[in-house]
């Protein structure tokens, strides 16, 4: 995972990544194009796909919506790094794939525009600009559970066609 | 060590008899809930995932509220694939406009909620079923749907706080200006992942549509769940909705918190939040004389018949200033109609308020009176975030139905003992 990284502050809320006016559709491209539409309006015209959203404390707080995760997955955004995450966009991500790590230092270090690559198997976070290093916690063996099976549906169907594990 | 009343509900929906904090559970779900903007990711996953039949069609809600009477073309697309959803599965909960109410309203009204139950929802606000002492946690659609397929969801055991309402509340303020109150003592992240659990004499003597609304706000600290325990206000609320057998779970003296915090109830006035986040909280009499353009009674937070009473106990024989406008929405069908039986809803009309049918609308700044640019907002609704009711350069303050009500007589932010005196 490789890319360039965009800099929020704490409390970024779900009606800034994505407006309820836009919520009477599931349309994913849709809901990319207005992705991060109010915390900053120009986001969709600079980033581009591979980049990483770095955030500050409890990124994505605020509605349950999953548009939210959605619209920045299907942004093209690799990965999502902040020192803590509201609990329901948590789950959404970990729920619909889309990678995300808490590493306080990191969220607080990388500088807007820096290059990053994330080392998933180390849990490692290199700054190429810098040069700099973090470390992150990797998720729980259930979460990871879910996470390689590609999210929570594809869990659940493989553990549905096992009779002997309840979900 | 004793168990909490949260983990004692959790344990008994995983089938375990003990569960410690941080425990990684699949639990079993009572209920599970989505609404016109959450289902439809549901519905679509649960049917793209080829699973034929939903575990059971009497413990799935759905409930076509946020944007409904559909406002767009894709609003009422929305809204039809609830419909048909419903159909194909014959749930028993769907509640098609008409019988509509917004949703954390109307599941305890209709008694689908019980104590003791685990409950999820595909809403952040699933958090107010707490006030009947069940556990009930917000999650995203992809949650609902492997939901709708095995009746389960995974779950982190939460650590829970203690919060201590001593004393009596004062007169105006209610169970919103406790939590908001709350909210601005330990900031929106303050139970981040955590269950906020309501004690002390305050609370017991709440009647339960305040405390429904505490519970309903402790998203807007962060938190996995709000939680009061069951007593005999409870029982009162459930005798003649509830039809099945349920649990009134209490926490053991020996329970463990990570913290508490003891606040005295006769100190905290009522109550309003600054945009723009639900923890910019100050006594009203601080910022009164702040000029708007349109207060809003209404939403899952305090849209219910004793926030009606209050707002009508203060705008009844008055009018709405004349340069602001002033929303009104019970929250449910059975709330409009008591309201207009008991004549508030003349007394709304008379002042030149608006009253509409039940809806989420400008809440979330779907529809029903969405604000432009430069506009400011009083509302008993839960959010102030950027642009929630409308154009991202507007304003929202939050607070309770009486402050509400008060302002909306003066133009401004308004004491309401300032207003009745008068
Ligand atoms: S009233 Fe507002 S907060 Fe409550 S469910 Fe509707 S949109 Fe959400």
């Amino acid at each position: 995972m490789k890319g360039k990284c965009w800099k929020f502050g704490d409390n970024v809320n779900t009606d800034e990544i994505i407006p309820a006016r836009y919520l009477n559709t599931t349309d994913t491209k849709e809901l990319a194009s207005h992705c991060m539409e109010d915390a900053d309006p120009n986001f969709t015209k600079k980033a581009e796909a591979g980049d990483a959203i770095v955030a500050g404390d409890n990124f994505g707080c605020g509605s349950s919506r999953e548009h939210a995760p959605i619209a920045i997955k299907a942004a093209g955004i690799s990965c999502v790094i902040a020192k803590s995450f509201a609990r329901i966009f948590f789950r959404n991500a970990i729920n619909i794939g889309l990678p995300i790590f808490e590493c306080s230092e990191a969220a607080k270090q990388i500088r807007e525009g820096d290059e990053i690559e994330v080392d998933l198997t180390n849990g490692e976070i290199l700054d190429r600009t810098s040069g700099k290093r973090f470390k992150f916690e990797p998720f729980p063996r259930e979460m990871q559970e879910i996470i390689q099976c590609g999210g929570l549906m594809n869990f659940v169907k493989k553990k549905m066609n096992q009779p002997e594990n309840k979900l | 060590m004793g168990m909490t009343i949260t983990e004692k509900i959790i344990a008994a929906h995983s089938g375990l008899r003990k569960v410690h904090r941080g425990q990684f559970v699949y639990a079993n779900v009572d209920i599970c809930l989505g609404n016109d903007i959450t289902a439809p990711i549901a519905i679509e996953e649960f049917e793209k995932a080829g699973i034929k039949n939903v575990f059971d069609p009497e413990k799935i809600v759905l409930v076509p509220d946020h944007f409904t009477p559909n406002k767009d073309i894709k609003s009422a697309q929305q809204s039809k694939s609830l419909r048909v959803f419903a159909e194909k599965h014959h749930l028993k909960h769907y509640f098609e406009i008409g019988r509509m109410g917004i949703e954390h309203a109307l599941l305890p009204e209709k008694g689908i909620v019980a104590p003791g139950d685990l409950i999820i929802g595909a809403d952040s606000h699933t958090c107010t079923y707490g006030a009947l002492g069940a556990f009930s946690t917000g999650v995203g659609s992809t949650d609902l749907a492997a939901c709708f397929a095995t009746g389960e969801v995974w779950l982190k055991v939460p650590e829970s706080i203690k919060f201590v309402f001593h004393g009596k509340v004062k007169n105006w303020t209610s169970g919103k200006d406790l939590i908001l109150y709350t909210i601005g003592k330990i900031g929106v992240d303050g139970a981040l992942y955590k269950s906020m659990e309501f004690t002390g004499s305050a609370i017991t003597n709440l009647p339960m549509d305040d405390r429904f609304a505490i519970c309903n706000m402790a998203i807007e600290a962060g938190a996995k769940s709000g939680i009061i325990s069951p007593d005999k206000n409870t029982e009162d609320y459930i005798k003649g909705r509830v039809g099945k057998k349920y649990v009134m779970y209490q926490s053991d003296p020996d329970c463990s918190y990570t913290e508490t915090y003891e606040f005295n109830a006769e100190e905290i006035s009522p109550q309003v939040a600054l945009p723009s986040l639900p923890e910019n909280t100050k006594p009203v009499e601080d910022i009164s004389g702040i000029k708007i353009d349109q207060v809003v009674i209404g939403s899952c937070t305090n849209g219910r018949i004793s926030d009606l009473r209050i707002a009508a106990r203060i705008l009844k024989g008055k009018k709405v200033h004349p340069s602001i406008r002033v929303i009104i929405i019970p929250a449910t069908q059975d709330i409009y109609k008591q309201a207009l039986q008991e004549g508030l809803i003349e007394i709304f009309i008379d002042a030149e308020a608006v009253v509409s049918t039940p809806t989420c609308g400008p809440c979330l700044g779907g529809h029903m009176g969405i604000l432009a640019e430069g506009e400011r907002a009083l509302s008993t609704t839960n959010r102030n975030f950027v642009g929630r009711m409308g154009h991202p350069k507007s304003e929202i303050y939050l607070c309770g139905p009486a402050v509400a009500a008060a302002s909306a007589v003066t133009g401004k932010i308004t004491p309401p003992a300032e207003v009745l005196k008068n």
